[in-house]
């Protein structure tokens, strides 16, 4: 018995020993539970909007005869559409037609290697310019909403990927700004040691949201622009192009973009988390954290990372109940004419708190 | 070793996709392998630890500039025949623009000025040597002036295309959203207090 | 001056903004009016539209005189009437199809027919599963009457004070 239990324990050694497999394994770690996230995010949505709308959301899908309050909706959506048929339609460019959710998917999952989880946990965490690399993969998302758009030759798809192009290369730079506000205040691009730089003995008043509210507001909103979410979501405006970009498409293929939207919703949350609340930092102050079981329950750790990003993914879902579609001439003034005024001017202003040591932030 | 294979494979690819770039008809899937020939170009950069410039050319080149190009481009209807109607008549000249720019090339970046035998092997950087760094450091100390003058010139390039493209024209009606969002209730609707009408004098 | 210093702090703290979302944040907590379908219904008035049936006299004999009033006011033209004398002489309907798909379940050829024939019940939770069942023929019909004549006569007789 432990002669076998010795050789597949080598065997194991040995697979382990190539680099390549602890990667793979480490990408499936967080990709699966990530994608687990993305499918009960769709669910939490219909939840939420649905109580904010006095009505329960759905009810009745559970498990083995279970109601369970409908927690196996998700489960049951996902099925249903991978036994659907991907139409393609006559005239489309097959070729993009199909590459485009999978564009979308790709630079919505590949941003996760950069972002830490917790003091150890993340896949390339350590990569000097993970802030760059997460800015620049975020910016392609918009090739799945263009190509998608192009490629299904039908003029609503193709009006909601216009709209899209040029809302997101105007929130895009907002976005960049509000970063480099975050890069002067940690001094390093790297995600982790961002994190770090928000440590401190006084908990959530620590964290960079406060000295850089007004960068913390227009990224966030910026996210939701980006990832065309309501009230930004122009892209799709099912009122005016029925579903814009992804009107064309069934299916996986339709799934594909929906799990895309929704990991990149969670990608903003966690990045929020990172920049501006303090990662998997504790929000209570080091005085209040006890020691033993509680005093890791309430201490630093992953579960905060996971609170967090939970909390701001909350809003995502909270605007959407609450306001209207911007129309699409207020959407450019905003990303043009406020947004990058006020991330330019706080620039100024943080560069002046970071010289002169202000607060608990710069010292 | 892998190394090189990946350095080769991505030679190959951006090779392929710069050329599919000049010789497809659709302008659009021009811009595409475009893009693609970004991508290789980013992935031989970051081969050479070059990692800002990689990233910055992902960022800026692919992340805007191309979205934007395919933007004009997909609204556009650009007619391919006419752009290739005096194909014919102007290959000669072309050809020896194109044999000259060869040549010229060649003389300047030929093998002879650069490669192991000139230049001495770089060598490796430990695994927390940062690009970004040495490179923020080189541009706001050593080149801090040219770097400074090209960011004022490309300010006034932009200022100038929109001087030159704006034109006011008198008339127009466009809103004010400043305005709109600053209006309240008693701006529009004013509430008038009435006697009640009473019906036995007018009827 | 106050005024428009009142409107940049209230454009600059997205104040209208937070206004509404606290809107949303409180009808979340509110009581929800939702209803389980299957297992709770909504009360029904007695003078609901559903599917249509044709009535009896109580001794048998079929209402419908194949007057085609309702043929003539049907508004979405669902309504195809054939009539023939039957052997005692007396004209009688050999068809009467009601097609549901055109049908708009507005009443008028409940409210034309003179001799109450032709109604509609209360019954609303029906679906067909072939081509063609969305006929309703003249067999179908009665065997409707049939089976919810109770319902049916009671709710005449409760509305018949109002018509």
């Amino acid at each position: 018995m432990s002669e076998l239990f010795d050789t597949v324990w080598g065997w194991g050694e040995f697979v382990w020993s190539f680099q390549i497999v602890q990667i793979v394994l480490g990408i499936v770690a967080l990709m699966v539970p990530l994608m687990l996230c993305v499918a009960y995010l769709t669910f939490a949505e219909r939840k939420i909007i649905g109580y904010m709308q006095v009505r329960i959301g759905p009810n009745r899908v559970g498990f083995f005869g279970y109601k369970l309050w409908g927690l196996g909706q998700p489960i049951a959506d996902a099925v249903k559409l991978m036994f659907k048929e991907i139409i393609i339609p006559t005239k489309a460019n097959k070729f993009l037609f199909l590459m485009a959710p999978v564009i979308s998917l790709a630079t919505a999952l590949a941003a996760w290697a950069v972002i830490p989880l917790n003091d150890f946990l993340g896949i390339a965490d350590e990569v000097n310019a993970g802030l760059l690399f997460v800015l620049a993969i975020t910016s392609l998302g918009v090739y799945g909403v263009i190509i998608a758009g192009w490629s299904s030759n039908s003029k609503y798809a193709f009006l909601g990927a216009m709209r899209s192009s040029a809302q997101i290369v105007a929130y895009e730079i907002a976005m960049g700004f509000a970063l480099v506000g975050v890069l002067i205040a940690a001094g390093s691009l790297n995600l982790r040691e961002i994190v770090e730089a928000q440590q401190g003995n006084l908990g959530f008043l620590d964290w960079f949201w406060l000295p850089l509210l007004p960068l913390f507001v227009v990224y966030f909103i910026s996210g939701v622009a980006e990832t065309n979410r309501a009230p930004f979501d122009v892209a799709e405006g099912e009122s005016e192009i029925v579903a814009g970009f992804h009107v064309d498409y069934s299916g996986m293929a339709f799934a594909v973009f929906f799990l895309a939207e929704y990991a990149n919703m969670i990608l903003i949350a966690a990045l929020t988390a990172i920049m501006f609340a303090g990662g998997w930092y504790t929000p209570f102050p080091a005085a209040m954290v006890p020691d033993g079981i509680f005093g890791l329950l309430i201490g630093s750790g992953i579960h905060w990372f996971v609170i967090k990003t939970a909390f701001f993914l909350i809003f995502f879902l909270w605007f959407r109940a609450t306001f209207p579609r911007y129309r699409y001439d207020q959407i450019m003034r905003l990303g043009w004419k406020v947004f990058i005024p006020i991330t330019i001017v706080w620039l100024l202003v943080v560069a002046v708190m970071v010289l002169a040591n202000v607060g608990p932030w710069f010292d | 070793m892998i190394e090189q294979i990946s350095f080769y494979v991505f030679a190959g690819l951006l090779i392929f996709a710069a050329s599919m770039v000049i010789t497809m008809r659709n302008p659009v899937h021009s811009a595409l392998f475009l893009v693609m020939a970004f991508f290789n170009a980013a992935a031989l950069w970051l081969l050479l630890e070059a990692e800002f410039l990689a990233i910055t050319l992902v960022l800026v080149y692919v992340g805007a500039v191309m979205v934007l190009f395919l933007f004009v481009i997909m609204m556009l209807d650009i007619d391919v025949a006419r752009l290739r109607d005096g194909f014919a008549r102007y290959l000669p000249i072309a050809a020896v623009v194109a044999v000259i720019m060869a040549i010229e090339m060649i003389l300047v970046v030929g093998p002879e000025h650069f490669g192991l035998a000139q230049f001495a092997e770089p060598a490796r950087h430990a695994s927390d040597y940062s690009n970004t760094k040495e490179l923020g450091n080189l541009l706001y100390t050593v080149y801090l002036y040219p770097f400074e003058i090209a960011a004022a010139i490309l300010l006034v390039a932009i200022v100038a295309a929109i001087a030159l493209t704006m034109r006011r024209r008198d008339g127009t009606r466009h809103q004010k959203i400043e305005e709109q969002i600053a209006v309240k209730a008693p701006d529009r609707v004013r509430v008038v207090k009435m006697a009640s009408e009473s019906n036995e004098a007018g009827e | 001056m106050i005024n428009s210093m009142k409107s940049v702090f209230k454009s600059l703290f997205l104040t209208e903004l937070l206004k509404g979302m606290s809107v949303t944040g409180r009808y979340y907590f509110r009581k929800k009016f939702t209803l389980f379908y299957p297992e709770e219904k909504t009360p029904q008035s007695g003078r609901f539209r559903g599917l249509h049936a044709q009535r009896r006299y109580p001794n048998g004999e079929e209402r419908c005189i194949a007057c085609k009033l309702c043929e003539a006011v049907c508004p979405a033209l669902a309504i195809t009437i054939e009539s023939e004398q039957r052997e005692d002489g007396s004209r009688r309907t050999t068809r009467y199809d009601i097609d549901l798909f055109k049908c708009i379940y507005c009443g008028f050829c409940e409210e034309a027919c003179p001799v109450d024939a032709i109604v509609e019940t209360r019954h609303l939770e029906y679906h067909f599963e072939n081509r063609g069942e969305n006929v309703m023929t003249k067999e179908k019909l009665l065997r409707n009457g049939e089976l919810y004549e109770d319902q049916i006569a009671t709710d005449r007789a409760r509305d018949a004070a109002y018509r």
